[in-house]
């Protein structure tokens, strides 16, 4: 059973339909009990990476995320809060992957948000990029960007900001774009994800 | 590098996909999800749903297809027509929407981009304008679902899209109405107009008649997609073949 962790983002019923479609029994829960028990867990997030901590604090949830030891994928702001720390409300977050959020940088011609599609450079070799052409296409919907490190299993470049579109820490796992809605490459991702030896 | 998206809308009424010509005289052109899913497999980038009837007649649009359409398809789609309050607008996103898209209710109450944006973030909340170019400057339109209850405000087209990135919007989709429906090109001049002016993205609609409309309107303008309905409903442009075209030409897009 895969617990997809109910933190009140909107992206949630396609997460849902994207595990749906692959074939996959999916839970929406905020119960540390559930989460704890699942075979799989995704961390969806759309909005303030600030606001989804609160959500997270308010139902005692962090702790247990942190204490995780199965397969966890983070998706889009679910990502960021793996991270350290949020240009976004000046937020702490779960500090499992080390690095902080900050703002794009402006520019000439640049739109902010960065929306829409764009191709990620796999830089490592990493079960969730099993198979996956380079240069492959995934959506994009964000203004604020997690670093490039050690943890960095994809790179994306966006005008001269170039961050993590993939990242990888032991059992914890995120993307920045959304693979729910990133079409056959979006799918691959998620496949691979449920694929992995939990 | 991020590409330019192409867009494919459709025009709902009563559940149908429909298309007129300058916002009258609707035909039914067919089944939402039999369009929204070739349209996903063509390689859409993302798809549009305007409810065209719901604003001007003060009712909210149908929502049962909504979940049904995010099932089936994997690339993001929007929903705009008569979203009025919060509620609205929750319900379309728990339904599977990834962003919303308002128009005359913003021109009602401009507060209420700043309320969408603070509820769900600005990456999901969309404004529609709809301008219309006359005597020298572009006016924004309101109720133009329905011709007899269409309107002209009194604001100018660059002003409310400066407003409304203020306020939150994360992306505006400008339908220039002198040439919807008309297939003679996008509106160049005023799409870099509001191109200079804001820095949120722009998605260009009206007036889409053959490929080199849509290179014209990247390589001119440089806004970030582009919208069509009727060339792509009847197949007069394929999607793919549109995309080929547009990279041959060195646009960047996705194949």
């Amino acid at each position: 059973m895969i617990a997809v962790i109910d933190s009140c983002g909107s992206n949630i019923t396609s997460v849902l339909f994207a595990l749906q479609r692959l074939g996959a029994e999916a839970t929406l829960t905020a119960d540390p009990e559930v989460i704890r028990k699942a075979e799989r867990v995704i961390l969806p997030g759309v909005g303030a990476a600030g606001t989804a901590m609160d959500r997270l604090r308010e139902q005692n949830l962090p702790q247990c995320i942190v204490s995780l030891t199965q397969p966890v994928l983070g998706i889009c702001v679910g990502m960021q809060l793996l991270f350290s720390y949020s240009e976004e409300g000046e937020a702490n977050l779960l500090d499992i992957i080390p690095g902080n959020i900050s703002h794009f940088t402006p520019e000439k011609d640049k739109t902010i948000p960065h929306m829409g599609w764009n191709s990620i450079t796999i830089r490592k070799t990493h079960p969730l990029v099993n198979d996956l052409p380079q240069d492959s296409y995934f959506y994009f919907v964000h203004s604020y960007f997690p670093p490039v490190s050690d943890y960095t299993i994809g790179a994306c470049s966006y005008g001269g900001d170039t961050f993590s579109a993939i990242v990888a820490r032991d059992n914890f796992m995120g993307c920045q774009f959304h693979p729910e809605r990133s079409s056959k490459t979006g799918a691959h991702i998620l496949r691979n994800f449920l694929e992995m030896p939990a | 590098m991020l590409t330019k998206r192409i867009i494919p809308c459709l025009d709902v009424k009563d559940g149908r996909v429909v298309k007129g010509v300058q916002f009258r005289n609707h035909r039914d052109m067919g089944d939402i999800l039999e369009h929204a899913q070739r349209y996903a497999e063509e390689g859409a980038d993302e798809l549009v749903f305007y409810d065209i009837t719901a604003s001007s007649d003060g009712r909210v649009v149908d929502k049962e297809w909504i979940r049904k359409v995010a099932k089936v398809i994997d690339i993001p789609f929007c929903v705009a027509g008569g979203i009025r309050n919060i509620e609205d607008a929750r319900k379309i996103l728990n339904d599977g929407a990834d962003k919303i898209s308002v128009n005359s209710p913003a021109l009602e109450r401009p507060d209420f981009v700043t309320e969408l944006a603070e509820a769900f973030g600005t990456q999901c909340v969309v404004v529609g304008i709809d301008s219309l170019y006359e005597k020298g400057n572009y006016i924004v339109h309101q109720y133009t679902g329905d011709e007899k209850k269409t309107i002209k405000t009194s604001r100018d087209t660059m002003e409310w899209a400066k407003r409304v990135q203020d306020l939150g919007a994360g992306e505006i989709v400008l339908n220039c109405m002198n040439q919807d429906g008309v297939k003679k090109g996008y509106d160049i001049d005023q799409l870099q107009a509001i191109k200079k002016a804001i820095t949120i993205p722009v998605i260009a609609s009206g007036g889409a008649g053959k490929e080199e409309d849509f290179q014209d309107v990247f390589e001119m303008t440089g806004v970030d997609g582009a919208l069509a309905a009727s060339v792509f409903h009847t197949r007069q442009i394929h999607i793919a073949d549109l995309k080929h075209y547009l990279s041959k030409s060195n646009i960047q897009i996705r194949l």
